[in-house]
Parts: structure tokens; sequence; C-alpha cells
């Protein structure tokens, strides 16, 4: 049950790269041989807006008390630190506390990084946002922002993602996004970023690209891992209120990685802290059918960075596999890729089975459904504290603290499928309640203008937007 | 721009200036249908009047291109396609003609052959060299050395977004010629040619290029004809797809000649 990890994880390294100075705050373009802008010319002058409205905000106080006040009035934070009692007896005893991404407003930790970015889109006087979203999170919580500051919103999603999830479609909609299906290539998520990114191209002026985790090209990285800092900064000094203690090991899951660097950020000068990454396995990573860009993907360039990418010899992208959609990515943000290759955070591969196991156990030891992104630091964890408190006469003194990112109400679905509680028409066994098969449009669908999943807006969009009333 | 050996694009690009008109520059993706009908299609177009011929290399995730590029470098990948067919496309049109072939390529399957390893193979095909649109000169320091050693030009793109300093360092970076987008969006037909397109050819102009050919959106002769008169090349690329995908090798060949008669000048 104890695996080894796998690679570079020597975390006595960590002296080393302490003494040439801090992990922290990396502002890249660079970090190491990674990142960079790797972009058609013409995207560049507006990354180079964006880097310069960063810069400036990030120096501004009234700009950071307006995060603030945003975090904590409306988003809910600080997130609490939940120790998982009943849930640590099956991590070899060492204790295992949460940190509550879940319980921000939207469901996960992806309305840090959307609030920020939405008032940079304001600061730059750009009346629209895009985005691109592959099980909806991120989409919903871009619609949210947009909501609260008065942008419009497209959201670009693969259009197996909006069969699979047609129920976030609806939330985007309700917040008065437009949801556009992206029919090309494997129509999931590096699709959306594909059609987002041909979108900004034609619609820059207007327009900002609200990505949604730590990759991407300069200053995307950095900056929503900036948005993103505030996990880590509360989990350490929650963890040393509650413990009077550094944890010895942060565990969070990566698909691109934007919840993971925010807590590890605040852990990375802690040599004495374990830092792990847990990618999306799969079906396990012999079978080819898996999302493990770290472990097993090569160095490349794809939407805009260098990074570790899954590709074939021929360097064509390689479609990722993941029961979780917030996984199921190719590349990864490279400041991961240099930390892996550094040393100093390890990454290993969760299969689907292993986070679906401690979904359930969390549900059932702790009472919290969590995202099927964060089961997989969950299992992490599991295997993390049987590792560290092997022969240890009093395990309770290992402390383990895990990114819980989001909550699972999204996966309800999909986890009734895997632990079999649905017949064979999708009901719910013992009910009539199906999760799958539609219940026919709604009485009203006549009279009411929501939109199914609409056409593409997005040119029209942007000329209309100048003079859209609703705009404030 | 380094010219310690002849640039192949330039040259072809001065041939037609000495002809008294500007550079036909014709596009098709490597592969689409298949590898052979490329290597026709490209003779065809040499035959009818292209000075330029760019093959480009269907990519996972290419970008900058609109629908009708995207289903067939989707198509060609589907059906087999490889990277390193592009160097036998290349070889096969150079040694029927003598046209200036360039390779068009998103930047990672270049990285995942290596650069070095790629641009040996492309110039030992007789390409010209790479146009590359999503590298910028600001990542592209292998690429400087290797274009060097095997002499092959390095086209880089600006845009109407393009501030004067990055104009300025893109024209420096550049070798053969200097690729403008007409307009800020993807590859695509379009009714009408942008008139920001011949403010940005002016601009790279001033900035210090020698040659500035303009590309995105033109579809067809009269498109030619307007960006011909300022342009020192005018490169068509979505209506020749959509004409092999329509009627093969006999339409690129159609209209390439309709395309290049665009470019006759009456007075010269």
């Amino acid at each position: 049950m104890v695996d080894a990890p796998s690679g570079n994880a020597d975390n006595n390294a960590a002296d080393a790269f302490l003494q040439a100075g801090s992990l922290k705050h990396a502002p890249g373009p660079y970090f190491g041989n990674y990142g960079g802008r790797w972009m058609p010319e013409s995207l560049i002058a507006a990354l180079d807006e964006l880097e310069d409205t960063f810069e400036k905000a990030k120096a501004d106080p009234e700009f950071l008390a307006q995060i603030a006040d945003l975090n904590k009035n409306y988003s809910g934070r600080p997130s609490l630190l939940t120790e998982a009692k009943r849930f640590s007896e099956h991590a070899g005893g060492a204790r295992v506390f949460l940190k509550r991404e879940d319980l921000n407003h939207t469901g996960s930790h992806k309305i840090n990084n959307v609030l920020g970015q939405a008032l940079l889109a304001k600061r730059m006087g750009k009346t629209r946002v895009i985005a691109e979203t592959g099980a909806g999170q991120h989409g919903v919580a871009s619609a949210t922002a947009a909501a609260l500051l008065g942008l419009e919103c497209v959201v670009y999603m693969g259009a197996e993602d909006c069969r699979r999830q047609a129920l976030n479609v609806a939330r985007m909609q309700l917040l008065g996004a437009t949801v556009v299906p992206v029919v090309n290539g494997s129509q999931t998520l590096k699709d959306a970023i594909n059609d987002a990114l041909r979108d900004w191209v034609s619609n820059v002026d207007t327009t900002h690209y609200l990505l949604g985790t730590a990759a991407g090209a300069h200053p995307f990285p950095a900056m929503v891992r900036f948005f993103h800092e505030v996990i880590g900064e509360e989990a350490r000094a929650q963890i040393l209120d509650q413990t009077g203690k550094l944890p010895d090991a942060v565990c969070a899951c990566i698909g691109g990685g934007s919840n993971a660097i925010g807590i590890f950020h605040g852990f990375l000068d802690d040599p004495s802290v374990k830092i792990y990454g847990f990618e999306a396995g799969g079906d396990g990573v012999d079978t080819g059918r898996h999302a493990a860009t770290i472990t097993l993907g090569k160095p490349g360039v794809l939407h805009g960075a260098r990074s570790y990418l899954m590709q074939d010899d021929d360097g064509q992208t390689i479609e990722s596999h993941s029961i979780s959609a917030g996984l199921d990515y190719p590349g990864v943000g490279p400041e991961h890729a240099y930390l892996a290759d550094i040393g100093r955070v390890t990454y290993e591969a969760i299969t689907d089975s292993e986070a679906m196991d401690a979904f359930k156990l969390l549900c059932q030891t702790e009472g919290i459904i969590p995202a099927i992104e964060s089961s997989h630091a969950l299992a992490g964890a599991i295997k993390v504290g049987r590792r560290l408190t092997e022969g240890k006469a009093n395990p309770s003194e290992t402390v383990v603290v895990v990114n819980l990112s989001g909550r699972g109400d999204k996966d309800v679905e999909t986890a009734a499928e895997w632990f079999n509680m649905l017949d064979e028409e999708g009901k719910v066994k013992g009910t009539n309640l199906s999760t799958r098969k539609p219940k026919g449009p709604s009485d009203r669908a006549a009279t009411e203008a929501v939109p199914a999943t609409s056409v593409p807006a997005a040119h029209h969009a942007a000329h209309d937007a100048e003079d859209n009333e609703v705009q404030n | 721009m380094t010219e310690q050996t002849a640039s192949k694009s330039a040259a072809a690009i001065d041939r037609a200036r000495d002809a008294g008109r500007s550079a036909l520059v014709c596009y098709l993706p490597a592969g689409y249908p298949d590898v052979q009908s490329t290597i026709d299609a490209g003779i065809a177009m040499a035959k009818n009047g292209a000075d330029l011929i760019e093959i480009g290399i269907p990519y996972s995730d290419p970008v900058m291109d609109g629908p009708v590029i995207q289903a067939a470098t989707t198509q060609a990948i589907a059906g087999g396609f490889r990277v390193e067919s592009v160097f036998d496309v290349v070889a096969g049109i150079t040694a029927a003609t003598d046209v200036a072939v360039l390779v068009m390529t998103y930047w990672n399957p270049v990285v995942r052959m290596g650069v070095d390893e790629f641009s040996r193979r492309l110039a030992e095909a007789g390409g010209a060299g790479l146009i590359t649109p999503d590298l910028i000169p600001d990542e592209a320091s292998e690429w400087f050395a290797a274009s060097e050693k095997y002499g092959l030009d390095r086209v880089f793109l600006v845009a109407p977004s393009s501030t004067p300093e990055r104009l300025a360092m893109t024209v420096k970076a550049s070798r053969g010629f200097v690729y403008a987008v007409s307009i800020m969006g993807i590859t695509g037909t379009r009714q009408a040619v942008s008139s920001t397109a011949e403010k940005l050819v002016a601009d790279t102009r001033a900035a210090g290029a020698e040659r500035v050919c303009v590309g995105l959106g033109v579809s067809n002769a009269g498109h030619v004809s307007e960006i011909g008169a300022y342009a020192d090349g005018v490169i068509v690329g979505t209506a020749l797809v959509a004409a092999i995908r329509d009627g093969g090798v006999p339409a690129v060949a159609d209209l390439t000649k309709e395309l290049s008669a665009g470019l006759i000048r009456e007075e010269a």
C-alpha cells in the first residue's frame, strides 16, 4: 500500500536550494527552464498590458484592500482549517487537517483567482471576460465574478463536457454568462482553451482572458498564484495556531495546479515541511489513460508556456483521462515543473480508484463530500500519512495538511455511477430519481428566454459590448 | 538581417519585384488529404504563379487557425500524418520546381524533434526556412542558432498590436521576410481586408524591414490585387485549403492561377 515516491523527490535537497534564496514569490516569466511566452505576437501587447496592470495593482493598497474585502465579505474567507479525526485513523494515525476551500462561495478555491482577475479587467477598462472550463467550476466562478462586477462573460466549454455537466451550463447561464460549446479537437478542456485564445486574439481590445489555472503565458502563472497565495498563508497561520508547529507534510491535487501552488506557497520556504502534489493517474499510469503530466510527460510548449506536457513522439498533445474533469488536462503550470525538477515538491499519481475510495472515506468519516479533484489529495494524504508514521511509536505527532480545494456536490452523479448506486436506467436505485435522463423541458420553457447552450456569440458580442447598458 | 547564406525567400520575393509585382505566397497543410496530394498541389501552385509555398505541419492545438484549416489538419492527423513527412513534401516540391518552400509550424513539434535536428533535415530537403506563428523572437534563442547554422530563413510575425519597439526587434530578428498579419484574429476567409494591414506594412518597413508579406483573411484575386499594391508579398491560405478540399489539385491550380492574375499590374 505504501508506494515509493516516483522520481525526483528528495526532501533533503531542501537545504540546498533554500541556501540560494527564497522560493516564494517567484516573479516569472521563467521558473528555471519553464514558463515564458510561447504565444502569437498578436497577443503580446495584451500580455504586456496585463503584466503592467497586475504589477501596479499588487503594489496598490487600494487594490489589495478591495481583494481583502471581497475575500472576507463575499467569498467567506478565511476558510476553515478542520481536523479530520476519524479520517486520520486511515492515514497511519497522523493528524490530518483539511484546508476548507470547499466552503468558499461557489464551492472551490477558484473564486480567489476570478475575483482578482475580474478586478484587473476593470482596471484595464475591459468590458468583457472570456474563460475556459472543464467540469464547469471555473466557468461558474468566472460567471459569478462577472455578474458581481458588471462584466459580460463568455465561457468556452467542450461539447462533451457540456453534456456531462449540463447543470453547470445552466448555472453559468443563470448567472448571465453565454456558454459556447467547443466542437473542435477532443471537445474537452484543452480545446476550450484553444477556442478562448482564438476569441481573445480577435477581441483583445475589449476582452480579458480570465484563465483558470496557474499555467499559460507570463504573467498568468505568477498572477494566478498571487491570487491563491491566501490559501497557504491562512493555512500556515492556522496550523501553527492549532498545533503549535509547522506540519510535516502538505498535500494538494494537481491539474493545471492553481490550488496546489496557492497552498504550497505558504510552505515553500519551510525546509522541514515535505510538499506533495497528486496528479490524476486515471486508469493507472501504465494504461496510457491518465493525466499524470509531471510523472510521465516530457517538456514542451502548450498554451503559452514551456512545461511538462503529455505528448507523442511528434509533439502532438495526447488526450488526458481522469474521472475528475478538473484534473483532466495534458499540461501543468510551469512553476510545478520547476519545483519537480529541483526536488522541492514530490509529484505522484493517484488512480481514479484510489481517489474514489478516499472520496467515500471522507464522506463517511467526516460528513464532508469532497470534490473528486480534492479526493486525489486525500488519497495522497493517506499514503503520505502511512509513510511518515511508519515505525513511529506516536504517530499522532505527525501532522499532514490537505488542501480540500472544492466540494463534491457537482460530483454526486459521477460518484453514484462509480459506486453502483444507479439502476440500468440511470435512476438512483429504489427511487424514481434519475441523475442522467432529461426530464423534458420545463413548463416555462416557451416563455423564458434563457437559451440552451447557445450560439457562439463571441464576435458580435464584442462589438455590442460598448453599447451595453448593463455595463457599469 | 543576417545574409551570410543567401535567403531563398528573399531571392524569390526579389525575382517577383524585378518582374514588377508582389510575390504570391501559397499555403497548404501537409498530409491533407494525403502527403502525395500535398506534393502534387505544391507543384501545381508553383506552375500556376506561386513564388513561395508555405507547407503547414498539422498540429493538435492550432490556436491561430480558423475552422477550415483546423478541419483539414485534424483530418490529416487522424489519417496518420507524421511530422517527418513534411520533409518529403518539401523535397518533392523543390525537386520539381524552383519556388522557395517554407514550413509553417507551431513550435512544439519542432521542440519535440529537437530544433537542431529539425533544422538540419529541413535544410537537407531543400527548405527555405520556417514561419513560426507561436514563437516570438524573445523565446527563439535555439532557433537563432540552428537557422544560422543551416542557412534557414526565420519568418516571425508582426501584428497590428505590435508596439514600435517590438516591430524593430522582430524585424531585426527576421530573415527572408516579415509576416504581417492583416487583422487581429485567426486564419479564415473574410469579405474585406482590413485597412490596418497597409499601415502595419508601412510601420514594419519604417522599422527596417526590406520585405514584408501580408497574410490572414486574404481569399480572392481582389484582395491579392489590393494588398499587392503596397506589400512585397501576399499570403493566401484558407481559400486554397477550401479549394483542395472541394476540388482537389485541379481546383488548387485554378485558384492559384486566378490569384496570380491579381498581381499583374497594367502599368508594369
